[in-house]
């Protein structure tokens, strides 16, 4: 019997949520104003959390490495969030939604948790509509919907291809609310660098004041950690530059039990690097997709002399090119998932068929949506016997029309026009599914400590659709946590304030102060950047799209020598009393050096593919599926959650079965 | 290619600061300008020296933190982007770019081109929400339609980033463009009728405790807004102080 208790109610799966709210002990609202809780991270989970337990009475402190809680980078999400509000009347339910999301996930979700956050999804929307957001509507008046990637309705809400910043600024503005009633106390350019344990429960934490590098003591009867996904681990991705691990490493360190650290969504359509210099990633919609070809020469020498600069992509006939989705999935084409989009490019790279300098680029193509849309045009614009030229403009401008922003998104960073030539586009590091390991009611394997939002590791399984990692954010958050947290804090209403002057916060912060100093030792010559971008090439290329034993255990004994060689030789300018963004990264990379070695040990022990995580080793031996991913339901039907013992190496496995009672488990087949 | 760059150092706010000038080479027109200053940090570094502290985060136009004013202009000179946008191929070989903060008193330095923006911030919680519980017990989301018009409309001044851009192209400094953009967000949603009057007399009361200066209609903050925020917001928030000035 395993010891994770993940606390699912009883009773049918449409029904545990309510029932679980109705037996949950409350706090009365004189007896919450004695109570305080810390939030860090101020997403989508963490904004909207800290706005909710403030106005239900508690004291909020929340904590951010940013200027301002509005700059989490929840802000950059595009697309959209999904809710079954079937608006659209096209079948939507609960139940659908639920469906699709633990489907999507390959089979890796907890039920019940998914099932509660489809139950919530519509009241999501409600309570954004009433904050102002303002969603893309219809001409009636009424909300509007797209269809995103994975399933069969419409139920995707947006605000333009920027409905994370107005999710985000809905959340920042409720937390001014209550900043302004003085509920919440926000401390912005803070970082959160260990949790403090009082007798087995989270009661605080230590932070350094980014500004003046003051190391700094903070209190509370219960932690939240919203602080986002680990995709920097990779150093490139589309996460922010700051994005980091540390505050859920810090609580894995301190007990906290660590989910399915392999699990990462890597997404097909990003703009590829160009150069060693290249910082970050860009996302370019999934939406392109549904007119976008993707292709690759057919023949290496054309995709040599492509790359050399001495062929044009539009130069090659359609007999010369190789629709490589389309040959090898003719039923979804190039609308097959994200991950099996990603591999396909990957595998057409590594045999020498990309197509930018680097060798890893494909082409994404409008020209054939041009000329559809051209032709559809003309002929219901009546215009009869149209040049080429027209059709191309009239059909460019359809293409303008629907993802305008994109091209030039795409134009002002690659400095090509894809409206004359195809763009270029390989998969990057976007989201990670695996995070710190909560129950049924988020919380750790800490008493006290919750984890919220991409931090922990709930709702999406082994992938994660497209448009549910807002939902989630807000679901825990504004939905979820102020419940659940409530039963724990009700046993909290006699404890009166928690001291910081104890032994352990004392010991708490001298071993902040110490490794900080340490950090600051190293008497070699390399910046942290080097180990970072180390790093990120050694989980690239062997904890990557396809991993295999082998590579996954050279990574865990290189991972640990780098982490060693860093720890020597690392070298930080500046002093640790004033503000030093470089110190600051150090004591990032040094936990993804940590996290990485267990990322490897997790993907070594899943010898299975599943989701966005494909192993060499299983792959399907024969039929119409030959080649493809072979998920394991006998053997890997489970949430690995991590005990640190130490070394990252050395880390205990905990197994969560996944009981599957209202889904029948089926092989993805996009053939 | 090969640039001179002459950068504004500050150790920290009571600190004096200045202009100094640092060579770098090997710049490729495909880096953003904030991968430039990457590789002067990352060779600085490598010389013992300090790096150039700057604001950065999303690097991909939305977070609203980088905020360098390059050659005089907020993010540089291209149009409609954020600095972390910007592409070395905007500047030629052997140019020289001159690289300050974001200058207002409103706008202290943190240090060198990193300056404290919190002003903002405490603008927005003057007012700048609707006072709805989130418990989520509200209205069905469909119950109020909203004419189209109206929430793009809406959305557009709603998509402002709070770079501070308008404030450090603004001769007198003013926050008119990033306070009326929030003023007109909830003044064109019916959600945010009830509390319109109450809500811009405290904004502007924040936004001039604040020290920022007063709107002389240059238009300047449009002309370099990275998100095209409009005029036509400023002109917004005007008539709604005046009708709330009369009410009140």
């Amino acid at each position: 019997m395993s010891i994770l208790d993940s606390k699912i109610p009883e009773g049918p799966l449409a029904d545990k949520w309510t029932n679980h709210k109705n037996k949950i002990d409350l706090v009365n609202p004189a007896n919450k104003r004695n109570i305080d809780v810390i939030v860090v991270g101020t997403g989508l989970a963490g904004g909207s959390a800290a706005a909710t337990l403030a106005e239900l009475g508690y004291n909020v402190k929340t904590f951010c490495y940013q200027d301002s809680p509005r700059r989490a980078h929840s802000i950059a999400a595009q697309g959209g969030i999904n809710a079954a509000k079937n608006y659209q009347g096209d079948g939507d339910s609960n139940y659908r939604l639920f469906y699709d999301t633990v489907k999507g996930g390959d089979y890796r979700s907890r039920e019940a948790n998914v099932y509660r956050l489809a139950e919530v999804s519509g009241n999501i929307i409600d309570q954004c509509v009433a904050q102002g957001v303002p969603f893309a509507r219809e001409y009636g008046g009424l909300l509007d919907n797209r269809s995103f990637g994975g399933v069969l309705v419409s139920r995707t809400f947006y605000a333009k291809g920027q409905t994370g910043q107005q999710l985000l600024l809905g959340a920042y503005s409720a937390m001014n609310r209550q900043i302004n009633r003085g509920k919440i106390k926000p401390y912005n350019r803070h970082e959160m660098l260990d949790i403090v344990k009082v007798d087995g429960k989270a009661r605080g934490i230590i932070a350094r004041d980014l500004v003046t590098g003051a190391i700094e003591r903070h209190s509370a009867h219960a932690v939240v950690l919203a602080t986002g996904g680990y995709g920097n681990v990779f150093f490139l991705s589309t996460n922010a530059m700051g994005s980091n691990v540390t505050a859920a490493w810090r609580a894995h360190r301190r007990g906290a039990y660590f989910a399915n650290p392999c699990y990462t969504q890597i997404h097909p359509t990003c703009i590829p690097v160009s150069g060693d210099h290249q910082s970050k990633l860009t996302l370019m919609s999934e939406s392109l997709r549904n007119d976008g070809r993707i292709w690759v020469p057919k023949k290496l020498e054309d995709a040599q002399a492509i790359r050399e600069g001495k062929k044009k992509p539009t130069e090659l006939s359609e007999e010369e090119r190789d629709y490589y989705l389309e040959r090898r999935y003719p039923a979804f084409g190039n609308l097959v998932p994200r991950d099996v989009a990603s591999r396909a490019a990957k595998e057409r790279c590594d045999a020498g068929f990309g197509v930018n300098k680097t060798g890893e680029a494909v082409y994404l193509d409008f020209a054939a949506a041009i000329q559809r849309y051209g032709k559809e045009t003309a002929l219901t614009e009546h215009i009869s016997n149209p040049s080429e030229e027209e059709i191309k403009k009239l059909g460019a401008a359809v293409i303008e029309n629907k993802y305008g922003n994109l091209f030039q998104m795409y134009q002002k960073i690659v400095d090509e026009n894809p409206y004359e030539t195809p763009m270029m586009i390989y998969p990057a590091v976007h989201y990670t599914m695996g995070g710190l390991w909560v129950d049924y009611n988020l919380q750790t394997t800490i008493e006290g400590c919750y984890a919220a939002g991409e931090a922990n590791f709930s709702d999406h399984g082994a992938n994660r659709l497209g448009a549910s990692a807002l939902m989630q954010g807000l679901a825990d958050g504004y939905f979820v946590l102020p419940y659940t947290i409530g039963d724990y804090l009700s046993n909290d209403i006699r404890t009166g304030e928690i001291s910081t002057e104890t032994p352990e916060f004392d010991q708490a912060e001298k071993e902040v102060t110490e490794r900080i100093q340490k950090l600051m030792g190293g008497a070699g010559n390399h910046s942290v950047d080097y180990y970072h971008k180390k790093l990120g090439k050694i989980m690239w290329n062997k904890c990557g799209m396809s991993r295999n034993a082998q590579g996954l255990s050279e990574a865990i004994d290189e991972i640990a020598a780098l982490r060693k060689d860093f720890w020597e030789n690392v070298k930080i300018p500046g002093t640790i009393n004033s503000m030093n963004p470089e110190l600051e990264k150090a004591g990032r990379v040094a936990d993804f050096l940590e996290l990485g070695e267990l990322f490897a040990k997790d993907a070594l022990d899943r010898n299975e593919s599943c989701g966005g995580h494909f192993r060499e080793e299983s792959v399907e031996q024969s039929g119409e599926q030959k080649g493809e991913a072979l998920r394991d339901d006998e053997n890997f039907k489970y949430v690995s959650a991590w005990e640190y013992k130490g070394e990252p190496k050395d880390a205990q496995l905990h197994k969560e079965e996944l009981i599957f009672k209202n889904i029948e488990l089926k092989t993805r087949s996009y053939k | 290619m090969k640039l001179t760059l002459k950068i504004w150092r500050q150790e920290n706010a009571s600190a004096k600061g200045s202009m100094q000038t640092y060579p770098i080479d090997g710049v490729e027109g495909d880096m953003s300008f904030l991968e430039m200053l990457d590789v002067l940090n990352e060779n600085l570094i490598n010389k013992g020296d300090d790096p150039v502290v700057f604001d950065h985060d999303c690097r991909e136009g939305i977070c609203g933190a980088c905020s360098l004013q390059i050659n005089g202009e907020p993010h540089g000179p291209d149009r409609l982007i954020t600095t972390c946008q910007l592409h070395m191929r905007m500047f030629n070989d052997g140019d020289t770019i001159v690289i300050e903060p974001f200058r207002a008193k409103a706008f202290p330095v943190v240090k060198d081109l990193m300056v404290d923006r919190s002003s903002f911030d405490r603008i927005q919680q003057a007012g700048g929400y609707v006072s709805v519980n989130t418990s989520g017990n509200t209205i069905d989301a469909n119950a109020i339609p909203i004419n189209k018009h109206d929430a793009d409309t809406s959305f557009e001044a709603a998509a402002c980033i709070g770079c501070g851009a308008c404030v450090a192209a603004c001769k007198n400094a003013s926050a008119m463009l990033f306070t009326s953009a929030k003023v007109s967000q909830f003044a064109l949603l019916p959600q945010g009728q009830v509390e319109a009057a109450t809500r811009v007399l405290n904004m502007v009361e924040q936004m001039d405790k604040e020290g920022f200066g007063n709107c002389t209609n240059t238009g300047a903050c449009e002309v370099e807004c990275p998100k095209g925020i409009s005029l036509e917001n400023i002109a917004r928030m005007n008539r709604e102080y005046l009708s709330a000035s009369i009410k009140g």
